[in-house]
């Protein structure tokens, strides 16, 4: 089945992409959007039917090279499974999306034939991006890692007749090469200390890589951190992370289905994945979590100010997207994965909507996309409105206070906000509150410039704004149940109590104070199983069998107790050794517990700042629509670097791109032009032809002449053999 | 008595005229040929006069063989003489210099 999940989509983009000639343009559209939705109904059944404990399915022998071997097999956790239903659900949807959306696109003139490629595209990427997730290994991840940038490369210049589109895709590719330098490295760190570069054996290993010195740059390192520091270099890269961010904004060239399902829910999710699937390396790798805590909340931070002051309807969102990452990233760092996880979760619902409601925005007014050319479109496009609506209000974490009533983003936003809390870095947690008024603020900003108001720019367009058909509705009316009940009906899996988390994750778990005596009855059950198999999975299994009895040791206390009241006491702590479960959690890392003993006024802060930044947008653009102009004329130069994206695409400018362009002129115009050029110029032209007239001298046509220097030749080189005694 | 070293004067005497036979000779093709088939000859003296001096037959049969190509050799030599003769009504060699540089 999981097999299916993952070849579905291939066969899909072979077919819709080589095969449309033969079966017609619109047959090869369904067939793509048909074996998406066969693998998303099959993610969703393994989803809710898997049990907790890893297995692995091989697919084929890969790579045999020394002592790398490397299976391509599908490795079925969690984190897996989790990201098989965010995937494959959102990119059955933007398939489906997509038929309305790249209906008649002006791009192309009346004839050519674009969709079925944009088809294949589509489900080549979800492909790609199965193959990142279901990963066995770190080639193989690297493998779906670099495909998703293709697939993104290929998108993002869909419209390669604008100029900009072609710039953005390449700007997209090779930011990218700079984080995915940084994932090598951190590859080849971990091959050259485990010779392995298997999951298993990576995760068994981390204690003793924890304990190793590495020397890299003259400097020594930890290794466990220089690695987590790699592998997080990489993860910035596909993540947009701050200084790595610069390309997410300009992907939003791309067609807006591409924005939803690449840039906001699923591509850019990956490095929040590997760092959540590289768990047990982290825990161990202090120094490179405070970094990601550090960019995360920063990236927060600096994405939604940028966000305040956009006017592209995509921008304003790709800037949330990069700021929700950021989240994330804070999360993980902490030492939440969990947390980050359901972030991620419940965002690509809220995000995937919110910029497939976007594109149904600018379906309606004709590819405008600027929100000052919008306005009052609430009764234009009633439907859109209200799936707006509900993004909007999932993505401001509308939710009821101290319980677990609310929109999808409300309960994973709060559940980050409260872990930074508990994690102990005052830094993020401040950050990522005004994060979220600012992102209260810009996501109602959005709303009240596009639907409310009074209609601005042409007249014509407004005129002629129409709802969007039932192919674009439907995806939408999907995504918002997902972004209404979504945080809701999984909040305990993914941040409830710690046995809870545990059990999803397949994590095992003792109580508090019986830790040691657990862990021993632990070691048994391990040892007993291993006899038969000593396969990662079954010891796994044997630690899920002994938790298990554990809980049932104390399900009597815990029944009893009602949920709220057991909040604040200290329950459960994981105990899995690395790579047992889907996440690893060190027993030291009591986050999850301290999140849950927050003070009341840390839990209801995102509310807070929610509200405020409610009213605020409501103030600059319902109430008073003359005050931020105003204010951006009184406050001109912390507009203008707002409006310029912290002047970062100038600053990579003169650093960066200018003194590469500098070298690239230098080697073309002096190198290649005067050097290469220049002397196979000089060789072919002045050199060869004068040994040419040399040798030409030499030939007098006369046999006798031939003959003789033959033997003069023979003579020589005889007299030479015999002087130098021969052969020996 | 004849030794070995004799035969091997014979030969290397028949060898370098043979050589001088072909490089200064500027008038006619037949004396490359006669120069060609002497040089043979010679290595054919050698070959002979060692089967006799290691009693192993092999150069004697090799002798043969050597006969055998020179023959046909001489055989080809002649006829493209002729054609050459047809073609350009002479046979000196100072004529022929198409392949000059």
């Amino acid at each position: 089945m999981e097999t299916i999940i993952l070849f579905a989509p291939l066969v899909g983009a072979l077919i819709c992409g080589f095969g449309w000639k033969i079966i017609g343009e619109t047959a090869a559209m369904w067939v793509s959007t048909g074996l998406l939705f066969l693998s998303a109904l099959l993610s969703w059944v393994v989803f809710l039917t898997f049990d907790g404990v890893t297995e692995q399915i091989q697919i084929l022998r890969w790579i045999e090279s020394g002592s790398l071997s490397t299976d391509w097999a599908i490795r079925l956790d969690r984190l897996t499974a989790i990201m098989l239903i965010v995937i494959t659900t959102v990119s059955s949807l933007v398939h489906l999306y997509s038929f309305g959306y790249m209906d008649h696109d002006p791009q192309w003139k009346e004839g050519e034939t674009y969709k079925p490629r944009f088809f294949a595209y589509l489900s080549f990427f979800t492909f790609a991006m199965l193959m990142l997730v279901t990963a066995d290994n770190l080639v193989q991840m690297f493998f779906g890692w670099e495909g998703v940038g293709v697939a993104s490369y290929l998108l993002i210049g869909f419209y390669y007749r604008k100029p900009s589109a072609n710039a953005a895709a390449i700007k997209a590719f090779v930011v990218n090469r700079v984080g995915d330098f940084g994932f090598a490295l951190g590859i080849f760190a971990l091959f050259f200390l485990t010779d392995s570069i298997r999951f298993d054996d990576i995760f068994a290993a981390v204690p003793e890589i924890a304990e190793t010195q590495l020397s890299f740059l003259w400097t020594e390192w930890n290794a466990a951190n220089l690695i987590a520091m790699l592998l997080f270099i990489g993860a910035m890269g596909k993540s947009a992370q701050l200084l790595l961010h610069t390309w997410l904004p300009d992907a939003m060239e791309g067609p807006t289905p591409v924005s939803a399902l690449i840039h906001a829910a699923t591509m850019v999710t990956a490095g929040v994945f590997l760092v959540c699937r590289m768990s047990p390396l982290m825990e161990y790798a202090p120094a490179a979590t405070g970094f990601i805590v550090f960019i995360g909340a920063t990236t927060a931070f600096f994405a939604a100010t940028v966000g305040l002051v956009q006017t592209d309807i995509k921008r304003v969102i790709a800037y949330s997207t990069c700021s929700q990452l950021g989240y994330m990233f804070v999360a993980a760092g902490v030492g939440m994965y969990s947390a980050a996880m359901f972030h991620l979760f419940t965002h690509a619902f809220f995000k995937a909507m919110l910029f497939l409601g976007a594109g149904s925005v600018i379906h309606a007014m004709h590819h405008e996309q600027d929100m000052t050319n919008y306005g009052g479109l609430r009764k234009k496009i009633p439907y859109t409105f209200a799936a707006m609506m509900v993004g909007t209000l999932a993505i401001t974490g509308v939710g009821i206070p101290l319980t677990h009533i609310g929109f999808a983003g409300f309960l994973s936003k709060d559940a980050i906000i409260e872990s930074a809390f508990a994690g102990g870095t005052s830094y993020a947690f401040w950050l990522l509150v005004a994060a979220a008024a600012m992102t209260s603020f810009y996501s109602w900003r959005l709303m009240f410039l596009t639907f409310y108001g009074t209609p601005r720019g042409d007249k014509h367009t407004h005129e002629h704004a129409h709802e969007s058909p039932l192919t674009m509705l439907i995806p939408l009316g999907v995504l918002s149940l997902g972004a209404i009940f979504a945080g809701m009906v999984w909040f305990n899996s993914f941040f409830g109590h710690t046995d809870k988390v545990a059990k999803f994750y397949g994590i095992p778990y003792a109580e508090a104070g019986e830790h040691g005596s657990t862990a021993e009855a632990h070691g048994e059950a391990s040892s007993g199983t291993s006899s038969d198999a000593g396969h990662a999975a079954e010891s796994a299994d044997a630690g899920h069998a002994a938790a298990s009895t554990a809980d049932a040791g104390h399900g009597d206390a815990k029944t009893e107790e009602d949920h709220e009241a057991a909040e604040g006491e200290h329950h459960y702590v994981f105990t899995g050794a690395p790579g047992e479960g889907a996440l690893h959690m060190s027993p030291e890392n009591t986050v999850l517990d301290d999140a849950h003993n927050v003070p009341k006024w840390v839990k209801v802060s995102p509310f807070v700042a929610m509200l405020s930044g409610l009213i605020l947008a409501l103030w600059f653009y319902i109430w008073n629509p003359s005050l931020p102009a105003r204010l951006a004329e009184n406050q001109r130069p912390l507009y203008l670097f707002l409006k310029n994206k912290w002047y970062f695409d100038e600053l990579y400018d003169v650093i960066f791109v200018q003194p590469a362009k500098g070298m690239g002129r230098l080697l073309w115009k002096r190198g290649d032009g005067d050097v290469i050029d220049g002397s196979l110029n000089g060789v072919a032209m002045g050199i060869i032809p004068f040994f040419t007239r040399l040798a030409g001298r030499a030939q007098s046509g006369y046999i006798f002449t031939y003959a003789f220097a033959m033997v003069i030749g023979i003579a020589v080189l005889v007299t030479w053999m015999t002087m130098s005694g021969g052969a020996n | 008595m004849v030794g070995l070293e004799h035969y091997l004067t014979v030969a290397a005497t028949l060898f370098v005229i043979g050589i001088f036979g072909l490089f200064l000779n500027r008038k006619n093709v037949i004396i490359l040929l006669m120069s060609i088939e002497l040089m043979l000859l010679a290595v054919n003296i050698n070959l002979v006069a060692f089967s006799s001096f290691l009693g192993d037959l092999v150069g004697q049969v090799f002798t043969l063989f050597v006969l055998t190509v020179a023959a046909a050799e001489a055989a080809i030599g002649l006829a493209i003489l002729v054609c050459f003769f047809r073609n350009r009504g002479t046979i000196a060699v100072e004529d022929v210099n198409v392949m000059k540089g």
